[in-house]
């Protein structure tokens, strides 16, 4: 076994080791941490069936950024869509037969993304282009976007440059999900591809990348206008020892 | 009239470019030692104040989804960037909503992240130091908790969360604000953030009560303290004095009066206005809220209305039942609190009350949603009666009413620019730069339909219009209380 199958290897452990154990740390905090008063954004639902829908138009078609600025709503949302079309055809490196539908959406998620490479440009241009956003950015909010420019490019650079061998990519992660090791391919383009998607793997709960389990425990967002019909109870959280009121 | 520019009011609303540092020299007056140490804070700047501090935001964090949430989830998209009225009016980047949270998210990640910590840079984290705090104390009184940046914000993220947290924490280390922390002393000590006293209180109201009859012909009562009422009513303190707040006052008396309702004023909690909510202090605000418990409890009333005021009545709507409740010992036919517009609203539907809009005819209205009403609170029994009552009281009430344009209204509306603790003479300038977007809105429909006034139902931004309506051309008087409106347009006697 080469050097940079075992390297990767560990590399693709460490990685998702680390992102389910993180993520699930900062899921569970958020749900932990007491919310003391009532402050949905109204107007707001009156009912939890209304909460639910309100999520849902939000995190699936971006509700609150549509109504605040088109083209951020437009390059974010074609980003996030074409990322999952994206995520969910690479489905078949891990499925053994590869699952119907998986293969139904191949050709969407081959070109998905191209979308997904533009709708990021599309937010950098911002990032660089207008002086309010410029201004709020850090050099980490650039790397991130540069991380999932490589990511998308050296994926688009294998599917339609310069192919690699998929049989023995596939047969490197269905090895590494029953630990039974298979060699990775020494390509350039593969071997950059899984480097960045595994940093990202590890960076993704220490990073702004939170906001996806956060979205879902906004207070703003999440909570029922409902305050004079059911009292919302004051919690403190109990590991705080001078909070008591 | 002034020692800065005015802004210009542009035909159309303008982005304008980010100006670094315009505002950083606005920053109010420091509490005296005295009103801090009273409400519970150190009198001037403790010793190891850095650390104090992290630890107080950490106890912060660990108490809050809210402020949890919104610190790890900002991607930095840049959709708050021109929401903010003080941004809109100021050019000052770090009054863009994300910059403003980032002075306190960079001292967040800085403290609480693995990256802040060993990548500070990298990420944007900065030590706790003197300068930071100075901006803190400067941005920190350039927000007026309106919540519009968590209307557009994809996650919610509302930087009065955030505001109020930074607030609580400068109050902890004994750097406090003497407008808000003077006034919740007074309020908690003698029942009103004017320091009305009880005897000045009943003058006040026999006054009133005498110009009512005065003009009116008819014996229109404002009783206080009186045992056995059915109402409490629990009113701004600006409304006992204060124009235009007093004749909303009178409109209050004039429907209940009509409505043959029994009500009172308590002189123990003889305020609406709840500053805890400004500085984020949770036990400054139940200390607060609990006065109108015990005022509801001594007077045995049955129904508690409050009267116009915004965050007045986000803290009542949203928060009471949680800090003072439960109100089992109220009438459960009613909603606890009730909404002064809400009773009023209930009334002309149940055609109790005979409104000639006619008397209103020397007016031609726009209504100013008051931002906490509208992103914090609610009226009525359907999502979005805080916006549809109000008009309706007043369509009842004029014949004349155009509404600004739609992206300056309802869920969308500008802060008057005086809101969540900054109505002090030491930020004027701030608070005329900050009301440019509600002037520029108001100016479309003053030219459009020839609107010559503005009604709004909070006292905060009565006080502010009347004192910024003359820097933009207006006159003072043209803001109106909502239910000054509705006094005009009541037809008092027996017959209805």
């Amino acid at each position: 076994m080469s050097l940079l199958t075992i390297a990767y290897t560990l590399l693709f452990y460490v990685a998702s080791a680390t992102l389910l154990a993180g993520l699930t740390y900062r899921i569970w905090l958020y749900a932990v941490t007491p919310a003391p008063l009532r402050i949905p954004t109204t107007p707001a639902p009156t009912t939890a069936g209304g909460v639910v829908r309100r999520m849902l138009f939000e995190v699936t078609l971006f509700n609150s950024l549509f109504k605040s600025n088109k083209w951020i709503w437009l390059f974010g949302w074609v980003f996030h869509a074409a990322l999952l079309f994206v995520l969910l055809r690479h489905l078949r490196y891990f499925t053994d037969p590869v699952w119907s539908w998986v293969a139904l959406i191949q050709p969407i998620g081959k070109y998905a993304a191209f979308a997904m490479v533009a709708g990021l440009a599309g937010l950098w241009a911002r990032r660089l282009l207008v002086d309010r956003v410029r201004y709020i950015s850090s050099p980490s909010d650039h790397l991130m976007l540069a991380l999932l420019i490589g990511i998308g490019l050296t994926g688009l650079g294998m599917g339609y440059l310069a192919h690699t061998d998929i049989v023995a990519v596939k047969a490197f992660f269905l090895g590494l999900m029953y630990f039974d090791w298979q060699q990775l391919p020494t390509d350039w383009l593969l071997n950059l591809h899984l480097l960045m998607v595994a940093l990202l793997m590890i960076i993704f709960p220490f990073s702004k990348l939170l906001h996806a389990p956060g979205v879902f425990f906004s207070p703003t967002r999440n909570q029922v206008d409902n305050p004079r019909e059911k009292r919302h109870l004051p919690t403190r959280n109990p590991s705080t020892s001078n909070a008591a009121s | 009239m002034a020692e800065f520019e005015i802004p210009a009011l542009k035909p159309y609303p303008e982005i304008p470019p980010i100006e670094i540092g315009t505002m950083a020299h606005s920053k109010p007056y420091y509490a005296k030692q005295e009103h801090q140490q009273k409400i519970g804070f150190p009198g001037e700047l403790v010793d190891n104040w850095e650390q104090v501090a992290i630890d107080k935001m950490g106890e912060l964090v660990d108490n809050s989804r809210a402020l949890r949430v919104f610190l790890d989830s900002c991607v930095k998209c840049g959709a708050c960037t021109d929401k903010c009225h003080y941004y809109l009016g100021t050019s000052d980047p770090n009054n863009m909503p994300v910059a403003r949270q980032d002075l306190f998210r960079s001292v967040y990640r800085r403290y609480f992240t693995l990256a802040g910590k060993y990548l500070p840079s990298l990420v944007g984290a900065r030590d706790l130091d003197q300068g930071v705090l100075d901006e803190w104390y400067s941005y920190f009184h350039q927000c007026s908790q309106c919540r519009r940046c968590s209307v557009y914000c994809p996650y919610g993220i509302d930087t009065a969360e955030i505001s109020m947290a930074a607030r609580e924490i400068m109050d902890s280390i004994g750097v406090g604000q003497k407008y808000c922390n003077e006034i919740i002393d007074k309020a908690q000590t003698i029942g009103n953030n004017l320091g009305l006293p009880e005897p000045a209180l009943a003058n006040t109201l026999e006054g009133l009560e005498e110009d009512i009859e005065d003009e009116t012909g008819v014996s229109v009562r404002l009783p206080l303290d009186q045992k056995g009422a059915d109402i409490l009513l629990v009113t701004p303190s600006a409304d006992f004095f204060a124009e235009p707040h007093v004749d909303g006052l009178i409109g209050y008396a004039k429907v209940f009066h009509q409505a043959g309702l029994s009500w009172t004023i308590s002189s123990y909690a003889s305020e609406a206005a709840n500053f805890g909510l400004f500085i984020g202090s949770y036990d400054n605000m139940q200390k607060l809220a609990l006065r109108i418990r015990e005022a509801a409890l001594e007077l045995g009333v049955k129904r508690i209305v409050f009267g116009e005021c915004g965050h007045a009545w986000r803290v009542a709507y949203s928060f009471l039942n949680t800090l003072a409740g439960p109100f089992d010992f109220l009438d459960p036919d009613y909603p606890v609190p009730q909404h002064v517009c809400e009773v009023t609203y209930d009334l002309i539907q149940r055609n109790a009350l005979r409104l000639d809009p006619s008397a209103n005819d020397d007016m031609v209205l726009t209504f100013h949603d008051s931002c906490n009403v509208a992103r914090g609170s609610r009226m009525g029994d359907f999502e979005g009666g805080q916006f549809v009552i109000p008009r309706a009281v007043i369509k009842a009430s004029c014949n004349h009413f155009f509404d600004m344009p739609s992206d300056t209204i309802k869920e969308a509306t500008f802060c008057c620019g005086g809101g969540g603790g900054l109505l002090t003479d030491d930020l004027v300038e701030l608070r005329v730069k900050g009301s440019l977007p509600r002037m520029e809105a108001l100016k479309q429909v003053v030219d459009e339909h020839g609107v010559t006034h503005l009604a709004a139902i909070c006292a905060i931004c009565k006080s502010q219009f009347s004192k910024i309506l003359p820097y933009y051309g207006f006159e003072m008087d043209q803001i109106v209380s909502l239910h000054q409106l509705v006094s005009n347009a009541i037809v008092l006697g027996n017959e209805h």
